[in-house]
């Protein structure tokens, strides 16, 4: 396998490995919704906390995430942008 | 000025910019003391912001084809993600988000969700390879990726009905405030609008309109977040609200128990003459409603919305804009954390508001008060003279109860600052706020369309050897034909008819979602293939919603129908995104595949290094 697709591959895996995250918290947690509102969080319920806090929060945190490890892959394979470019 | 360091000198520029702001507020702050009236606050608030940002379109001036389409790529990270913030965060965002909070509650959070979480596609299936090709506008990828001039001009067809369905709410949005802050009639604020928007954008394309939503970021941002403290700090919600408010999201939990949420009957509000527009508070504040529909509903809600982000043209050509490949994605999450300060504070200050209105424990309190005693309120009377409030005593009691009090959407932001004692100053910030945030959503709009019919169908298609003044001329003058046009529409009120901002959301990702990630995602994708699924997308699309809309499908279909599936008209992407995937996939398996050229361009897509696809001047 080229180095190319080598790096496709990884990159592909961690796209998935993203979207998953992304799923859980944009989609899976307000299936529970009801259920989760019984518990709560810093006193608010959680299913209202995180619709209007926790899962924004947490896209932000996963955008980071994911950019910073995109970068570790570019490097590996030898695909990181010059600084100066 | 705009030359050499210019880019170095960002931070600083702008810091100095933010204190001179501060300074400015702190002005006003004196004058309104000194007996200024606050009508002329209002006016030097939106005056003064407005001149910035002109003099900032016009010291970005420019005749490179690169600088106006892309702002030279070379828009810094963090810059990158306030410019994209102030273009995502309209002026509907701006003063009707915390009201949708206030009184849609849990399920109107969807649209938090949606709008967030679209980022977390854009920045892991679009943004970092869209920058890698370097297309100057969304349909330039599409016309390259999968070649020629039909497939070219099919996606320009969906930008142009997405994009000019937001563009008028915008400029219609930018009309009001301006028409309330200068104290002239509506039609004359559009147009007053329109010239501000144009000056921004025509000058200096993408580079002024990229250093103006900087700007007015920064006055967005200042004229949210100030407000949402200081309230919260003089309604006893603690300094910082965000993690403090559990108590009173609780507490107005008990007050709901205690007034009662009750339904009005149409009958008795058409009787009592509640003004259009006008809503009660019927629902509960954090509860989740039960039932599978109920969360389908939920959940419907939030893909439309997040799979429309991903696919509306203006906030992809955000990302074109940055040097590199990696600043594109770091860029995307940088957005993100720029929104996330605005849309968290919404719920924020949706509950702060209520909370203001209705404990009886608190001064500013109004439910369950003799309805004499509050119509002799000053903002009372106010604001019910321009018909944004309303109370209907319906048991005739003489006392205001939960569901006698009406009151429009925008007011829980522009208003609950006088509500909770606020100096007229922070009203005039508001304002100033407002008028930022619509206007640098339309700047982005306008641009969008203009550059995707300058570039794409000027350029590309009738006269691909015009020289770079001409093609800059064909752009600005395009640009002031689609500005005029949407205010056009905006200034006779007609934006009714064209429905809610959410169809944007649903014509984009319709007819371009699919289109680009499987561009980038699937190499197997062919020509044919996005053709056919870009006008089986957005065509049955556009069906279902004349089907489904009850002003469009009684005159159309004969007759008010059933949403299938709940599907209704915020969500009809639903329906013509899975047709524009299963039709694509199809369509392209059965025809031949991509050439070994084609193939070898979706490679190069793929990695961040190397020569972009398309020249840097093309």
């Amino acid at each position: 396998m080229s180095n190319k697709d080598a790096y496709w591959n990884k990159t592909k895996n961690h796209m998935i490995v993203t979207l998953v995250l992304w799923a859980f918290f944009s989609l899976v947690i307000f299936m529970f919704g009801s259920e989760l509102n019984t518990m709560s969080f810093l006193g608010y319920p959680l299913a209202y906390y995180m619709t209007a806090q926790g899962s924004l929060l947490a896209f932000v945190i996963i955008l980071f995430w994911t950019a910073n490890k995109q970068e570790k892959i570019d490097e590996e394979h030898g695909f990181s942008e010059r600084e100066d470019d | 000025m705009f030359k050499g360091d210019f880019i170095q000198n960002l931070p600083k520029i702008y810091g100095t910019y933010t204190g001179g702001f501060i300074v400015f507020i702190i002005l006003m702050a004196l004058a309104e003391q000194a007996g200024v009236s606050a009508k002329n606050i209002g006016v030097m608030f939106v005056a003064f912001t407005v001149l910035i940002y002109a003099l900032i379109g016009y010291l970005s001036r420019t005749i490179q084809v690169d600088a106006y389409y892309v702002a030279g790529r070379q828009v810094p990270t963090v810059f990158n993600g306030m410019a994209t913030a102030a273009d995502w965060m309209s002026g509907a965002s701006f003063v009707a988000l915390a009201g949708g909070v206030y009184f849609g509650g849990y399920t109107y959070m969807a649209f938090l969700v949606g709008w967030t979480g679209g980022y977390v596609l854009v920045a892991t299936l679009m943004a970092p390879y869209l920058r890698k090709f370097g297309c100057y506008t969304v349909p330039d990828f599409i016309g390259t990726r999968y070649g020629g001039n039909a497939v070219r001009a099919a996606s320009v067809f969906v930008l142009f009905i997405a994009s000019f369905t937001y563009v008028t709410a915008q400029i219609n949005a930018t009309g009001t405030i301006a028409s309330r802050a200068l104290g002239i009639p509506f039609e004359a604020g559009v147009w007053v609008g329109l010239i501000s928007i144009l000056i921004c954008s025509m000058l200096g394309g993408m580079r002024a309109v990229t250093w103006t939503q900087v700007a007015q970021y920064i006055v967005l941002i200042i004229a949210y977040l100030i407000p949402v403290f200081w309230i919260s700090s003089n309604v006893g919600g603690g300094i910082f609200p965000h993690l403090m408010l559990g108590d009173e999201v609780a507490r107005l939990g008990e007050l709901e128990q205690q007034f009662g949420l009750v339904k009005n009957s149409a009958a008795d509000m058409k009787a009592a003459g509640v003004p259009g527009g006008l809503k009660y508070i019927s629902g509960t504040h954090s509860g989740v409603p039960e039932g599978g529909m109920a969360v389908w509903k939920y959940l419907s809600l939030a893909i439309c919305m997040m799979v429309g982000t991903a696919s509306l043209p203006h906030i992809l050509m955000r990302y074109f804009t940055t040097p590199t490949v990696r600043a594109a994605r770091k860029s995307v999450a940088w957005s993100l954390f720029f929104i996330f300060l605005l849309y968290s504070s919404a719920p924020m200050l949706a509950t702060l508001s209520k909370l203001a209105l209705m404990d009886p424990n608190l001064p500013t309190g109004i439910i369950g008060k003799s309805i004499s005693e509050v119509q002799s309120i000053e903002w009372v009377q106010r604001w019910s003279e321009v018909k944004q409030v309303f109370i209907a005593d319906f048991n005739g009691d003489g006392i205001l109860q939960l569901n006698e009090w009406f009151m429009r959407g925008d007011v829980v932001v522009l208003a609950t600052p006088e509500v909770a004692g606020l100096p007229f100053v922070i009203s005039g910030l508001v304002f100033a706020g407002g008028m930022a945030a619509a206007m640098s959503t339309a700047d982005g709009l306008v641009l969008a369309i203009s550059n995707a019919l300058s570039h794409d169908i000027y350029y590309k298609i009738i006269n691909p050897k015009a020289e770079t003044a001409k093609r800059l001329l064909v752009a600005r003058t395009l640009l002031v034909i689609i500005g005029a046009a949407g205010a056009y529409i905006a200034s006779f009120r007609l934006t009714s008819i064209l429905g809610s901002v959410a169809w944007a959301f649903d014509f984009a990702m319709s007819g371009l979602f699919f289109p680009l990630v499987l561009g980038v995602w699937w190499k197997r994708a062919t020509r044919e293939g996005a053709i056919a699924g870009i006008l089986a997308g957005i065509i049955s699309g556009t069906v279902y919603l004349t089907w489904v809309f009850p002003k469009f499908s009684v005159p159309i279909w004969g007759g008010v129908n059933t949403p299938f599936l709940g599907i209704d008209h915020l969500r009809f992407g639903l329906i013509g995104a899975p047709i524009c995937l299963v039709v694509m996939v199809v369509v392209s398996l059965m025809t031949k595949e991509p050439s070994p050229a084609t193939q070898k361009l979706v490679d190069d897509t793929r990695i961040p290094t190397g020569k972009a696809i398309l020249g840097k001047q093309h």
